[in-house]
């Protein structure tokens, strides 16, 4: 399933995998779901100093030169070795809102310390009213005394308990739907009228809802104007989805693998449970949606610097946030008992599955992306 | 290199709809209805005059040598202009397993045959007892001299009433192992003693047959490979078919054509393509053959070899394929009931011609699952080779 990849990125990968086979067992990481950060910050320094946070950010703001192929080869090991901790936070979405979007201020203030492990950046973009819409901003940036005041409320914010700083989309003017009037803006988590309210998602991540109340702030905080930050916050959404595709197919393999070894193993009327025709059948088609799930986690990734990348990116989350909920659950089925049990991974891969759906979109809300999309309508053979 | 791939696509492109006769365009945008074996030898003739014929075959033998980037966009554009595929049998199976395996003199007698259209084949593997088991096969092919003496029967041997010539899997010694002890053999289908019989389908196609064979003498010249090693030939062939039966080009051009339907049938104060829930299938059905297509061009480009893996191709390919049709039928509303053989030749008929012959195709692809190794033997096969999975 390398194919397609660089010496220098198997390399990586391989050695990635090592560290989270070694640093990151089973029951470590079930330990560090439970601390109140729900992760493990020595392993957030060693993912550091092997290179993921900078991976995919240009040398001359302190990152490796990278980009969307790097992202996927660490998507896929975290998936497989169920990581948590604000790695998609902090990197994918605030760093790359910054890196596509940020004056050169921003970029050289923030950026160097994100690829460093040592800033945490996070997204909130998300509102009640809105559900998977990115342009349905409630939230509301208002001229007052010569400065602005941002106010209005996001939910979920991955990462937000760890952030430093917030990255938040807000409408500057129209209405509420409008898909013109957006900004995104810089907010220190700490500014006066800030606050965070922490919870547990099922996968062990943390998110925040996060209250804007009257927050002070200048147009330096201004990341983009309000004719751009639409584009930006698709475009940064759409990175993130390649990665949790990447995350999702990479817990697929793992799934399917263990469940194999199991069925291999596992003996029941004096034969292997893999012996069953009818569960050698369900193994196959565990085994196609993972191959058919990777094809377009690659199509996708390639896809995020090209004129398709929005087609690409929402047939990829439909494609595998299905088949990934799939076969988490029939990996679960397969177990038998011990599949329902907390401590066997399995069913915590279930549970990063259906994160991963909840999270950028559904798979409804994709397909009714693409079934109006111009392309859709206009081109006969998409 | 991009653009070098562009231009061939375009000069390709250009050469089919120039020489691409109406009355075949005609027949492929039926959804294949009525397209006869005649039909694609028809049409390896012409492609032949420009040397296309035959895609993958190396240019010493004939081919136009292309590249894998080269004959994906072949076959691309062959589907989308609406002109019939290559002959399988002929350029995609027998054709490489003769320049694998054939004797000079066997490549001398056939392989020009094959290439123009002159040589139509059929395939004689399954019997009336050896189906997905198609290693118990019995039919005898007796050694006589230097000859071979064939007695018994094939099944469900598609075209057999076109062909001139079968290829076939024969039963030459029962003494050891099931794979052990058959041979393939070219079979020429004016030899005394062969009859064939058509099997009418149930959406009124002929296409399959049953073939008898009555002390049927076949030269020993006539044999594929070393005698009772035919299973390992075949299963070569089968191997070849199997990336190129995941069909993707030709469900692509079904798709496309569902798409004008969809954007023509009225619907409400609109179209049918308008309406949530239909254009969602659509998507659907989109997405479904792009993981197929995707996957099939990772394995055909990838560094390592690519074995069993490749039968999942067949088993979404033609998943996707039946999806596409049924979709297609779907559209078509309250009309989707009707026989284009009362229809459609009608000059009043309710829709245009192309449409009416959606439902019966949507009947004969029913097949698609079955032949050519079924979803079934595949997912065995995938579960043993791949996945190392015992019984």
């Amino acid at each position: 399933m390398n194919g397609g990849l660089s010496d220098d990125q198997k390399t990586f990968a391989d050695s990635l995998d090592r560290l989270l086979t070694d640093a990151l067992p089973f029951a470590r990481r079930q330990a560090a779901v439970a601390t109140p950060g729900g992760f493990d910050g020595d392993l957030w320094q060693q993912l550091a100093d092997l290179g993921c946070m900078a991976a995919a950010f240009p040398e001359e703001l302190g990152g490796l030169g990278g980009g969307p192929e790097e992202l996927m080869i660490i998507g896929e090991k975290f998936g497989r070795h169920l990581v948590t901790g604000p790695f998609l936070a902090s990197v994918v979405l605030g760093g790359h809102a910054v890196l596509f979007a940020g004056s050169d201020a921003w970029k050289v203030d923030v950026l160097p310390g994100v690829a460093r492990g040592t800033t945490k950046l996070a997204l909130a973009w998300v509102e009640r009213q809105a559900r998977h819409d990115l342009h349905d901003v409630a939230t509301r940036v208002r001229p007052m005394n010569g400065g602005w005041v941002l106010s209005g409320r996001k939910d979920v914010v991955p990462g937000g308990a760890q952030a430093d700083v917030i990255v938040v989309s807000a409408r500057v003017s129209g209405e509420r739907r409008d898909r013109d009037g957006i900004i995104l803006v810089a907010v220190p988590a700490d500014a006066p009228g800030v606050v965070r309210l922490d919870e547990r998602a099922h996968d062990g991540n943390r998110v925040s809802t996060v209250l804007l109340d009257g927050v002070e702030i200048d147009d330096t905080q201004f990341l983009t104007a309000p004719d751009q930050g639409l584009a930006v916050l698709e475009r940064v959404i759409d990175h993130a989805i390649a990665f949790v595709c990447a995350d999702a197919a990479g817990s697929m393999w793992q799934v399917f693998e263990t469940t194999l070894e199991y069925l291999k193993t596992r003996r029941q009327f004096d034969r292997t449970l893999g012996s069953f025709q009818a569960l050698q059948h369900r193994m196959v088609d565990l085994y196609i949606d993972c191959e058919l799930a990777w094809s377009m986690v690659l199509d996708a990734t390639q896809a995020l610097t090209t004129p398709q990348r929005r087609h690409a990116v929402s047939s990829a989350k439909i494609a595998v946030g299905e088949s990934a909920r799939r076969v988490a659950e029939e990996g679960v089925q397969l177990h038998g008992g011990i599949g329902m049990t907390m401590d066997v991974p399995v069913g915590h891969h279930l549970k990063r599955a259906v994160v991963m759906n909840a999270t950028f979109g559904d798979v409804d809300h994709h397909l009714g992306l693409l079934a109006s999309s111009p392309v859709f309508r206009e081109s006969s053979h998409v | 290199m991009i653009e070098d791939i562009e231009q061939f696509r375009e000069e390709v492109r250009a050469f089919i709809r120039e020489a691409l006769p109406d009355d075949l365009r005609r027949k492929v945008r039926r959804e294949h209805a009525g397209l006869t074996p005649a039909d694609t030898s028809r049409w390896m003739r012409i492609l032949h005059g420009r040397g296309w014929s035959c895609p993958s075959w190396p240019v010493e033998y004939g081919g136009p040598g292309w590249s894998f980037e080269q004959q994906f966009v072949f076959e691309r554009e062959l589907a989308l202009n609406d002109a019939p595929h290559v002959s399988v049998f002929s350029a995609g199976m027998v054709g490489p397993a003769l320049i694998e395996f054939g004797t000079s003199d066997q490549k001398e007698r056939f392989l020009p045959g094959l290439a123009n259209g002159d040589i139509i084949l059929c395939q004689g593997y399954s019997e009336p007892d050896a189906g997905s088991d198609l290693a118990s096969l019995k039919c005898r092919a007796d050694r006589d001299g230097d000859d071979f003496v064939i007695n018994g029967s094939k099944i469900w041997t598609s075209d057999a009433t076109w062909a001139n010539w079968m290829f076939g899997l024969f039963r030459t010694d029962s003494s050891g192992r099931k794979q052990h002890g058959i041979t393939l053999l070219l079979v020429d289908m004016a030899t005394p003693g062969l009859s064939v019989r058509p099997i009418l389908t149930f959406e009124g196609g002929d296409e399959l047959n049953q073939v008898f064979f009555e002390n049927v003498r076949v030269p020993g010249a006539n044999r594929l490979g070393p005698e009772h090693e035919g299973w390992s030939i075949g299963k070569y062939i089968l191997g070849l078919e199997r990336i190129g039966s995941a069909e993707v080009s030709r469900t692509s051009a079904m798709l496309g054509r569902l798409r004008e339907i969809a954007a023509r049938e009225p619907l409400r104060d609109g179209y049918l393509i308008d309406d949530a829930d239909f254009s969602r299938k659509l998507v659907r059905a989109g997405i479904a053959l792009r993981q197929v297509e995707l996957t099939e061009r990772r394995f055909l480009f990838a560094s390592d070899d690519v074995g069993a893996e490749a039968s999942l191709l067949k088993i979404k390919g033609t998943e996707v394929q039946q999806q596409v049709i049924s979709l297609m039928v779907e559209a078509l509303g309250p009309y989707g009931q009707l026989d284009p053989e009362d229809t459609s030749a009608r000059d009043n008929a309710p829709l245009p011609d192309a449409a009416h012959h959606a439902a019966k195709t949507s009947f004969n692809l029913r097949k698609s699952t079955i032949w050519g190794g079924s979803s079934e033997v595949l997912k065995n096969i995938i579960a043993k080779s791949v996945l190392d999975l015992r019984s």
